[in-house]
Parts: C-alpha cells; sequence; structure tokens
C-alpha cells in the first residue's frame, strides 16, 4: 500500500493506482472532474485534460515538484505523493483554460440539446468556463445524422473523447465506427455508412459526456427535469435488466443505465451494468418493469426540481411497486 | 398590563364642551373639506372612453416573440415552465424538418405551447428564465370570459403574427442576450 496526500486527504491505496481512482477512493469534493476518463471502459483516459492536477511532491524518495501539471487518470500514485487539485490556483486557472478549448467549437444549443441538465460540459463550463468567448472564426457546423435506427450524433457537440469508441470495442462484437481524419477534422463516423445495430450499442448513449449522442426514441420528447427516474428491473436474457426508467406520469419516456456519483454505469454484482438495446428502446411499456424506488438525486441537480421521496400513491405507476 | 407593541391606545370618556355639543362647527368643517374638493383636479378616469397609460414595468399578457426573419424563437427549452411558480406552462416540442427552416429558428420548436390564464400570477419569471428570447410579459390585459377553457392560451393566441409584430421595446430589453 502506498500512501498519498490529495488536497491534505491523506489516503492509503494499491500501488499502481491512478490519482483519480485514488481521489475518488477517498470522496468528497477533492474529485477531478473527468470528461473521457471512464473507468469501466479500459484505455480510456487522457485525452480531455480536465483532470489535470498539481503535484506538489513526486514521491518519498524524489520529493521534487513534477514542472507540469499531470492528467491524473493516467497517472500513477508514488508512495509520499503530495498531490493539489482544488487548493491549487494553477490547476483551477488551467482548467478553465482546458474548458475554454473544449468550448471553442461546442455549439452553444443547450436548449435545444436532449442532454442539458445531465451533461458533464454543462457543469464544468458552469464552474470554470467565461461568460464570453474569444474565439472569432466561425463554428465548425455539421448536420445531425443518423448513425444506426436508434441514435443521432450530433457531431458539433462531440469532444471527441473517445468513450463510445471503446464501447463499441468493449461491448459489442464489432465496432462498426470510429474517429475519422485527424486534428481540427476529427469526427465520430461510422464506416461507410453502416449502422451501429449491435446488440449493447445503446450504451454508448450513456458514456457520451455531451449531448453528441442521443436516444432517437427520447429525441426532443421532453427535458430530464420533468421526468421523475425511477429505479427498476426487468426480466432480460441479454442483460441484468437493472435500469433506470424516466417517467412522466404513467408513461416511460427513456431508459439508461444506473449510473453512479461519477456518471458512470454502476457495478451491480460485481459486473458494470450495462443494458441492452431491447431493454432500452423498446421496453417503454410500464408493465415490463418492476419500479424499486425514485432515485436519490442530489439537491443541487436540476433534475430534483420535481422532488418527491416515494411515489405517489393515487398514481397507477405505482402499481408494480413491490 | 403594559402593551407589548406599545400601539393601544387609552380610551379616553372626556366629557364633550358646549361648543363640541353643538356639533354644527364640526358639521360645517366637514362640509368645507368636501366643497374644496370640487376645485381639486379629478382623480378617476372615464374609463373606457379615457386609459390610464401602464407603467414601464407592467407585466401583461404574454407574447412568443419572432425573430427579424419572421421564424419563431421560442425552441420549447422548458426553462419557462421550470421557473413558473404556478405551473401555468406546458409544451411540446418536435424537430424541425427540411424546409421550415423559415418558420423555425432552431431545430427543435415548441408544437404546442399553452398557458394557462388562470394559473398564471404575472411575476415574469418566465420570461426572465427564457435563454432565447422568445417569452415577454407585454401590457396588453388578458380579456375576460365565460368559459374556463378559453383562458387556455395555445400557440395561436400567443405567437405574435409576422405582419402584426407586438412592441415590446418600451418595456423590456431585447438583444441582452447573445442568442
Amino acid at each position: 500500500m502506498v500512501k498519498v496526500t490529495i488536497d491534505d486527504v491523506v489516503i492509503e491505496v494499491e500501488p499502481g493506482t491512478t490519482i483519480l481512482n485514488a481521489a475518488r477512493q477517498a470522496g468528497g469534493d477533492i474529485v477531478p472532474p473527468a470528461m473521457c476518463y471512464y473507468s469501466k471502459l479500459e484505455g480510456s483516459g487522457g485525452k480531455c485534460r480536465t483532470c489535470l492536477v498539481e503535484v506538489a511532491a513526486g514521491s518519498e524518495k524524489d520529493p521534487r515538484p513534477m514542472p507540469k501539471l499531470v492528467a491524473s487518470c493516467s497517472t500513477p500514485v508514488m508512495d509520499g505523493m503530495i498531490v493539489k487539485n482544488k487548493t491549487s490556483e494553477r490547476v483551477h486557472e488551467n482548467r478553465g483554460a482546458v474548458t475554454e478549448f473544449l468550448l471553442i467549437n461546442h455549439p452553444l444549443d443547450c436548449p435545444v440539446c436532449d442532454q442539458a441538465g445531465e451533461c458533464k460540459l454543462q457543469d464544468l463550463a458552469f464552474d470554470h468556463g467565461a461568460a464570453k468567448t474569444r474565439y472569432e472564426e466561425p463554428r465548425r457546423k455539421h448536420e445531425p445524422v443518423d448513425i444506426g435506427n436508434t441514435i443521432k450524433l450530433n457531431q458539433d457537440r462531440c469532444i471527441l473523447c473517445y468513450r463510445c469508441v471503446y464501447v463499441g470495442n468493449q461491448l459489442c462484437d464489432s465496432r462498426v465506427h470510429g474517429v475519422m481524419h485527424r486534428g481540427e477534422h476529427a469526427e465520430i463516423s461510422t464506416y461507410i455508412e453502416n449502422s451501429v445495430d449491435n446488440e449493447f450499442s445503446g450504451n454508448m448513449i450513456d458514456v457520451c459526456p455531451v449531448g453528441a449522442l442521443t436516444d432517437k426514441t427520447f429525441r426532443f420528447k421532453s427535458r430530464v427535469w420533468f421526468l421523475k427516474p425511477m429505479n427498476a428491473s426487468c426480466e432480460c436474457t441479454k442483460c441484468a435488466g437493472k435500469a433506470v426508467v424516466w417517467m412522466f406520469g404513467n408513461q416511460i419516456y427513456r431508459v439508461t443505465v444506473r449510473k453512479d456519483e461519477y456518471d458512470e454505469v454502476q457495478m451491480i454484482d460485481g459486473k458494470p451494468a450495462w443494458i441492452c438495446n431491447e431493454c432500452r428502446y423498446d421496453k417503454k411499456d410500464v408493465s415490463k418493469w418492476t419500479i424499486e424506488e425514485p432515485l436519490k438525486l442530489k439537491r443541487t441537480s436540476v433534475i430534483s426540481q420535481g422532488h418527491y421521496d416515494k411515489p405517489n400513491p393515487l398514481n397507477d405507476s405505482t402499481k408494480n411497486l413491490k | 398590563m403594559q402593551s407589548l407593541s406599545n400601539r393601544s391606545k387609552l380610551v379616553s370618556n372626556k366629557k364633550l364642551s358646549f361648543m363640541e355639543k353643538l356639533y354644527i362647527p364640526a358639521i360645517l368643517g366637514g362640509m368645507l373639506i368636501t366643497f374644496k374638493h370640487l376645485f381639486r383636479k379629478n382623480n378617476t378616469l372615464k374609463y373606457p372612453e379615457e386609459t390610464k397609460k401602464f407603467a414601464p414595468v407592467y407585466r401583461g399578457m404574454h407574447v412568443l416573440k419572432r425573430d427579424e426573419e419572421g421564424r419563431e424563437n421560442c425552441t420549447a427549452c422548458g426553462l419557462c415552465a421550470v421557473a413558473c411558480p404556478a405551473e401555468a406552462i406546458t409544451m411540446t416540442a418536435n424537430e424541425r424538418e427540411k424546409g421550415e427552416e423559415g418558420l423555425y429558428r432552431e431545430e427543435k420548436y415548441a408544437e404546442t405551447y399553452e398557458i394557462n390564464m388562470l394559473r398564471c400570477i404575472f411575476c415574469g419569471l418566465c420570461e426572465e428564465a427564457c435563454p432565447k428570447e422568445a417569452i415577454f410579459l407585454t401590457d396588453r390585459i388578458v380579456p375576460t370570459n365565460f368559459e374556463r377553457g378559453e383562458f387556455i392560451y395555445g400557440k395561436d393566441r400567443l405567437v405574435e403574427k409576422v405582419d402584426a409584430r407586438i412592441d415590446i421595446s418600451a418595456r423590456q430589453f431585447t438583444g441582452k442576450r447573445k442568442i
């Protein structure tokens, strides 16, 4: 076990743990934000630079500080390492600069975007972004395209985190989409008009930190803060069948995976509880689900504006409640 | 016991004097006041022939604005409905089809947009929440009606007509937000 200090919080972790994961083990507000790193997807991280932290002392043996800020999602901890995240002015400044870069081409269409309200970039921009852009050139513009029957791709909003590519690689049998071209021209594209119709491809909607990939069956149907998210389960042969159904009255508007506090898919029975496309797109009928409980939301979340502690007993949607 | 608020007054049972018992000086004094008012400026208006000018901050019936090209500003983002303390606003969104670019400004638009004027308390939070400068409160008064259902205003009565724009510039700031 190695001892590491993050913002005056001392914790002991396994050797080889990254700084970000060590901070997550400690929990609280010392955890750096992450746009591209996704612990359940192998190889993710190191692209967006929002998780940059300052290393004030490299290790017990070599206590010199690291000259540059390091990406905490891909830097392993050393014994006696001292990391500064929220206590470092440099980190805050740099995160603001990274946010500005991420927002250069990102359209200001949160009122249109289905991700608004649960968007990580929105949160990041709220905490670190400037009110005005300094970018004078026109933003790149793409028409929204269908990739597959059920997913809409808004290339403008993409921040090239590669999470969806890893979902295609690691969850589906064959990946049919990826990042084409380089630099400013890089974009997510399907391989020669091939549709994404793998059994678990819908999970790329949930891993997308922005609104680049959205559920076509939910597109523009409602806003997340009008819906009531409920933990629900169903009988499914392909997946664990544990999901969150987003309800409006008795209707299910959409189905997503259960997420943990870092906006990643929850581990259920030691496995990430990805859901299959059938559960996600086709089971919009309340009778197919066993509704367990309302999702616990942070008080600060916009989704909690229609807050309630238990389902309304007069409402028919609770007839399946155990 | 002493009063806590210190606002109570003690009632006195003072005997009236002779002049006060006559009452006539007091009656004359009252009539003098009434007579003076005949020569003062009139405070009332002869409504409906005359109407009073509204204060610049008056908040009346809503309007859903169009932009200079006549496209609807509203994109059905739902922020007005969240901000509304009276739960008066409901809407459903739809996607703009190809060829409708002249009708709607963004790729999403409000297919239906309803304000229940009986619920509305005219607080103006909807126009404050609106990121698209779409909804504004105007100096128009919501007319009375005999039917409850008639107070639910749909897009037909809320959206301004292309050829009959509603001027809100005297009371509202437009162009404050970069859309």
